[in-house]
């Protein structure tokens, strides 16, 4: 992240299918940076065009419009068989994990580097090396069939880290897996980037793999970016509507709650220590209703928000927002 | 029960009738196998998508398959006698049984490949496998189990087709069937023949189960 050298640039990216003549819009003018050694995501809701998107990175989709440009290299200009080359330092992790069902794992990690010509003993030394580090030391011999969903995922990051790829791109790939699993992926993804410093870029349609993980987001919605920017930024203050729609995911449910005059008040990491809520009324002499609340813990600090019901007299309603606006709390009022 | 005449003639015949099906078989595989990988790798969707190609294949593919093996075996005589020299014995079926159980076995081994999950194939890509690795490395090896039992049922329908060229003199238990079974009326010679088909049918049958089970590794 210190160093900000763009590793994938996407400039005015688009991709239109021809479907028996009838032109479906994947995407629509993509413009992304992603730098080197970040965990960049990109979320969005399922149709939106983001595993088409993914797919544009490595060029297993030929965007019809503008340039993919990798390590330096417009990919538009390169051969077929350069190509083939330039897909060797980006390895792809899937939802269904996509693991060869008839090769044991040791021998699905040595695929890529069999693919890539490097000598048989070298592979399979590398490839237990993969093995402890993903934590499957003892599962080499092992097929795909005889190991759980979350084994599974390991073999294949494994795998896909096997060529030494400068990026990591992960379609989906903790969207099959149970709570525990995921978070147990998703640690091995950010240790894969700390200590190797490869550039991930994680799809999702789940907000919580992004604030477990990510450093930066980009929402897809309709074949378009809606919104671009650190985790930070987009979970306080998400402003296109289908960002507050993934933010405040859980919060559908406050229209069933009875009464007028709710607020939603904004964690943003800065005031998540001190007892806001708590202050708010003991210097308000005013009682509110807490009717809702989410917070998560991004990188040590607090986000989300929470909605309270406001009393009815109006002085001590005043009161309060005089309150949250000296102290630079952010709130709005929720309709 | 039998004399030693007709036991030695039933020997030779089940050895012709071996001969005559896995010589045939080999060859067939030799063509029906490339041609079976072409009509998946260069179907729409496929790795190397080569639509006006692949119709052209799969119109003579369906051509030759529809024609009945005893036409095509009468009508292959000219070809099979400039090949081998005769259209009698079973060198001289091997010839129509190749040319029509090819197609048979590039539609076998076509829908075997179908098989292989197509995110696989994907992976491969992302890691820069070209056509041909993916071909060799990833589609004939995760179809393996289900290409070996599409071997034994190709082996099975080209053994029943040599029984049916012991009409033209073809060898093997068939001609064994159809020349004391049919024209002779000698029943118990027709029905051992009937036996001995039976037990080869069986033991290929087994054998490509046995084969395919230890092969597989996802059970």
């Amino acid at each position: 992240m210190d160093n900000q050298e763009p590793i994938i640039e996407l400039i005015g990216l688009g991709k239109v299918y021809d479907n028996k003549n009838v032109m479906v819009r994947a995407l629509e003018n993509i413009n992304l940076t992603i730098y080197e050694g970040e965990i960049f995501g990109i979320i969005g809701l399922s149709g939106a065009g983001k595993s088409t998107l993914v797919r544009c990175i490595n060029y297993l989709e030929r965007p019809t419009e503008g340039k993919v440009i990798f390590n330096g290299i417009d990919l538009s200009t390169v051969s077929e068989k350069e190509l083939l080359k330039i897909r060797q330092s980006m390895g792809m992790i899937f939802q269904q994990f996509n693991l060869l069902m008839q090769r044991t794992a040791l021998q699905n990690i040595c695929f890529p580097m069999e693919i890539a010509g490097v000598p048989k003993k070298e592979a399979k030394k590398r490839a237990y090396e993969l093995l402890e580090i993903v934590g499957l030391g003892d599962k080499a011999k092992a097929y795909p069939a005889q190991l759980s969903g979350g084994q599974k995922q390991r073999i294949a990051i494994a795998r896909a880290l096997a060529t030494n790829p400068k990026v990591l791109l992960c379609d989906e790939a903790t969207s099959a897996l149970d709570p525990t699993t995921t978070r147990s992926i998703l640690n091995l993804l950010k240790e894969i980037n700390q200590k190797m410093g490869i550039t991930i870029v994680v799809i999702t349609h789940e907000m919580s793999v992004i604030e477990e993980i990510c450093n930066r987001v980009a929402i897809v919605d309709q074949s378009h970016i809606a919104e671009i920017g650190t985790v930070e930024e987009v979970f306080m203050k998400p402003k296109s509507k289908i960002a507050k729609q993934l933010v405040f995911s859980g919060a559908k449910h406050i229209d069933i709650f009875e009464g007028k005059d709710k607020l939603r008040i904004i964690f943003d990491g800065r005031t998540s220590f001190e007892p806001v809520i708590a202050n708010m009324v003991l210097e308000c002499k005013t009682p509110v209703n807490i009717m809702f609340a989410d917070t998560k813990d991004i990188y040590g600090k607090a986000y989300g928000q929470m909605i309270i019901q406001l009393p009815d007299d109006e002085i001590g309603k005043k009161r309060i927002y005089a309150y949250l606006e000296a102290n630079k709390i952010p709130f709005e009022e929720v309709i | 029960m039998f004399s030693r005449a007709v036991l030695i003639m039933i020997g030779k015949g089940i050895l012709e009738t071996l001969y005559m099906t896995f010589m045939s078989s080999l060859l067939a595989y030799i063509i029906g196998l490339p041609l079976g990988i072409l009509l998946v790798v260069t179907d729409k969707g496929g790795i190397r998508p080569f639509v006006t190609f692949n119709r052209i294949l799969g119109v003579i593919v369906n051509l030759i398959r529809s024609i009945p093996f005893v036409i095509l075996l009468v009508a292959l005589m000219p070809f099979t006698r400039a090949v081998v020299g005769t259209t009698l014995g079973p060198n001289a079926v091997v010839v129509p049984l190749v040319i029509g159980s090819a197609p048979y076995i590039a539609r076998l081994v076509e829908s075997s490949l179908k098989e292989v999950d197509g995110g696989v194939i994907e992976a491969a890509q992302s890691m820069g496998a070209s056509p041909l690795q993916i071909v060799f490395k990833v589609m004939i090896p995760e179809a393996k189990p289900s290409l070996i039992m599409g071997g034994a049922i190709a082996v099975i329908t080209i053994l029943s087709y040599s029984a049916m060229a012991g009409f033209v003199g073809g060898g093997g238990l068939g001609t064994i069937a159809i020349n004391y079974g049919y024209y002779r009326y000698k029943t118990d010679i027709m029905l051992v023949t009937i036996a001995l088909m039976v037990l080869i049918v069986q033991g290929i049958q087994e054998i490509g189960l046995k084969w395919m089970k230890i092969s597989d590794k996802r059970l």
